[in-house]
């Protein structure tokens, strides 16, 4: 119970964090805007200083993308707790399983060759994509174990790979195919947070919150789920019902943030790891905690995209790549993987 | 897990042997290999009568014999035919290092397409062109210009020393007490494909435009840029591989056995894995400095190759063949049927495809 005994310095210092990494993300830019600037900016956004440059920097580009790295990152790092928990898999992570990947794919077609909006059909195309390609890895993934339901990470871990080299590869098939009807969809590869908007964000935004609070009413079933699906149906957990709604908040989330924001992937394996070791396994605080911690690793990840390349950017779901595989090879070198 | 695989997969072959069409076993590797052969003649004959200019078979032969031919030499010897012998020779490349890759490893997953030796070349390459400023590598690489070999060899340099690299961290990052694990093999690989991916979306994006704009197409994998020029230089390179890979194949199948009844059979154990390792990467180097990153055939090749010769171990030569027949099949689809899509996306679609119903016929079998 290590992890108890740390929570309150844990979340102390998460707030820290969050705060400092808002601030960054306002700040930090290819053109840099003084910290001041940026308080005086926001507490008075129609004044005079919010029409100079450095305010409509602020205003108009810097926080519509913070906003989005927030709900963006809290969604990622909810659903990879989730999935984790579920798949009791330690390796899982929406991005890795195909999940938004899925939902990138379904958003090219419904926008590249039905004609939706991005913001208006291409959403729900994403929340479909999302739903068939979590259950398709599940049913791949998990068939190996049979009565036990339960797939070994690296199956559940492969069924992924191919599944998101499928729909990556036709993903772009498409896109080369019909440059010219897909060149709003370019952002879209690699995990763009710039130049959004309040529109996208806007559009999933009610998505997003639902998928939190079903995410958040489930975390105690999740903690029975931990022990077992057999000792989990003793204790009076409904298990298919917490399967169900998991994938479910899981689609949610990763579909939504996806739609929102491109495929991102290794936040949601990452965050729930140092999650655990800030605040012990208990899933109610686990939870909770990947949704504020989550989304400081994002908007770091989008800074440093900012300053490494000035003044052109690199997506953050480049960056998050770049951060996350190290923790991938790290987990797995582990002698014994620890379980969600 | 090594043992229980080769056990598993010599009962199965055991089984399999009796009743095969009625026909000795030694036959059966021949014939099949007959057959793939002439398979992979037919498409390429098929490969050099299609296009804006239709020819049939027999013209294609007549225009590539008859010096006195004209424009349908023409587009037969200089258009068509540097295309269709890249695919052949890269598919084959292609297969063979999957071949090796997937017998030192005993998994049918160790292929480097799968554990990032790929993408590592690719890296390789695009930090020779982008930080290396080899503009004449470039031009060569992307076919803007003919006869690059200088800069051909830079590439192909770099490429083979990403790919090495890629190889010796994944190994080393995946060997924990002296063992490498399969599963872990394949994961920390799954890693360092990521980690190489941003690598090359970051090299592309502060690269200048144009010289972005075309590494984003070779990045995908395509053929439809391989002139004589950079064809000469890569075949070249196989040229040496292939007889350095024909001399080692005895070693590979010992090592299959296992590491002890290699040593036992005078097999020098480390010596000859460092040397199968450097000519399968190699193998990989040399096709993706050309063509980028062309994925999954290494993957499938050596698996479809296993089940036509039904044999216990995996065959090179049938890997090479199947490799070069997927590949020259893969690149008429992309040009014929989706307009010139890259053939690197038509083999990820259709490896990744492969790949799931290989995990769902593994899950089926160990259920």
């Amino acid at each position: 119970m290590t992890g108890v005994r740390r929570r309150p310095a844990a979340l102390l210092a998460l707030a820290v964090l969050l705060g400092a990494s808002v601030a960054l993300s306002l700040a930090v830019g290819s053109r840099s805007v003084a910290l001041g600037t940026v308080v005086d900016v926001l507490r008075h956004p129609g004044g005079a200083l919010a029409a100079t440059t450095d305010g409509a920097v602020v205003l108009t580009q810097r926080l519509p993308r913070t906003v989005l790295g927030l709900a963006v990152g809290a969604a990622l790092g909810v659903a990879g707790a989730l999935v984790q928990a579920v798949t009791r898999n330690p390796l899982a992570d929406p991005g890795i399983l195909g999940v938004t990947a899925g939902a990138s794919f379904a958003a090219a077609v419904a926008v590249g060759v039905l004609g939706a909006s991005a913001t208006g059909g291409g959403v729900w195309a994403a929340l479909l994509g999302a739903l068939l390609a979590s259950v398709l890895v599940q049913l791949v993934g998990s068939s190996a174990a049979g009565s036990r339901g339960r797939g070994s990470p690296v199956q559940l871990l492969l069924a992924g790979l191919a599944l998101g080299a499928v729909l990556a590869g036709l993903t772009s098939a498409l896109r080369l195919s019909d440059p010219e009807a897909f060149s709003a969809l370019t952002a879209w590869e690699s995990g763009v947070l710039a130049d959004r908007g309040w529109s996208g964000l806007v559009a999933v935004a009610p998505l997003l919150a639902v998928g939190l609070v079903v995410a958040l009413v489930l975390t105690p079933a999740l903690n029975a789920i931990a022990l077992g699906d057999d000792l989990a149906a003793a204790l009076g957990a409904r298990v298919w019902l917490v399967r169900a709604s998991a994938v479910l908040a899981v689609t949610l989330l990763a579909g939504g943030a996806t739609a929102a924001a491109g495929p991102i992937a290794f936040v949601g394996l990452m965050v729930p790891h140092a999650v655990r070791w800030m605040v012990g396994p208990d899933q109610r605080w686990v939870v909770a905690t990947c949704a504020f911690a989550a989304p400081v690793l994002l908007l770091l990840a989008d800074v440093l995209g900012r300053v490494v390349l000035r003044p052109g950017e690199v997506p953050a779901g480049v960056v998050t790549a770049a951060l996350g595989a190290p923790v991938l090879v790290a987990l797995v070198r582990r002698a014994r993987v620890s379980a969600p | 897990m090594s043992a229980t695989t080769t056990s598993t997969r010599t009962t199965t072959a055991a089984v399999r042997r009796l009743p095969v069409l009625g026909l000795p076993l030694r036959r059966r590797p021949l014939l099949v290999g007959a057959l793939l052969v002439a398979a992979c003649l037919a498409l390429a004959v098929v490969a050099l009568g299609t296009g804006d200019y239709p020819l049939t078979p027999l013209q294609v032969v007549q225009a590539a014999l008859d010096p006195s031919a004209g424009f349908a030499r023409t587009v037969v010897l200089e258009w068509r035919l540097p295309r269709v012998l890249a695919a052949l020779a890269f598919g084959a490349a292609l297969g063979a290092s999957g071949a090796v890759f997937q017998s030192l490893t005993r998994n049918p997953l160790g292929s480097p397409d799968v554990i990032g030796f790929s993408t590592g070349a690719y890296t390789g390459a695009l930090l020779v062109l982008t930080v290396g400023g080899v503009s004449t590598a470039f031009a060569s690489a992307t076919g803007s210009a003919t006869g690059a070999t200088g800069g051909g060899a830079a590439t192909t340099a770099g490429a083979l020393a990403g790919g090495l690299l890629t190889a010796l961290a994944v190994y080393a990052l995946a060997r924990v007490r002296g063992a490498v694990q399969s599963y872990r093999l394949v994961v920390v690989g799954i890693a360092a494909t990521a980690v190489l991916h941003a690598a090359n979306t970051y090299l592309l994006l502060r690269a200048r435009t144009e010289v972005a704009m075309a590494g984003a197409v070779w990045g995908a994998g395509s053929l439809s840029t391989t002139g004589w020029g950079d064809l000469t230089w890569a075949l070249g390179a196989l040229v040496v591989l292939v007889p350095a890979l024909v001399l080692l194949a005895p070693a590979l199948r010992q090592l299959e056995l296992g590491d002890d009844a290699a040593s036992a059979h005078g097999v020098r154990v480390e010596r000859a894995r460092l040397a199968l390792v450097v000519v399968g990467v190699a193998l990989v180097s040399v096709v993706t400095a050309s063509s980028g990153p062309i994925a999954f055939v290494a993957l499938a090749a050596p698996q479809v190759a296993r089940l036509l010769l039904r044999g216990p171990g995996l065959s090179l030569l049938g890997s090479a063949l199947v490799g070069a027949l997927l590949l020259v099949s893969a690149d008429q689809v992309s040009q014929r049927l989706l307009q010139g899509v890259p053939v690197g996306v038509v083999t990820v679609v259709g490896g990744g495809a492969y790949l799931l119903v290989l995990l769902l016929v593994r899950a089926r079998r160990t259920a």
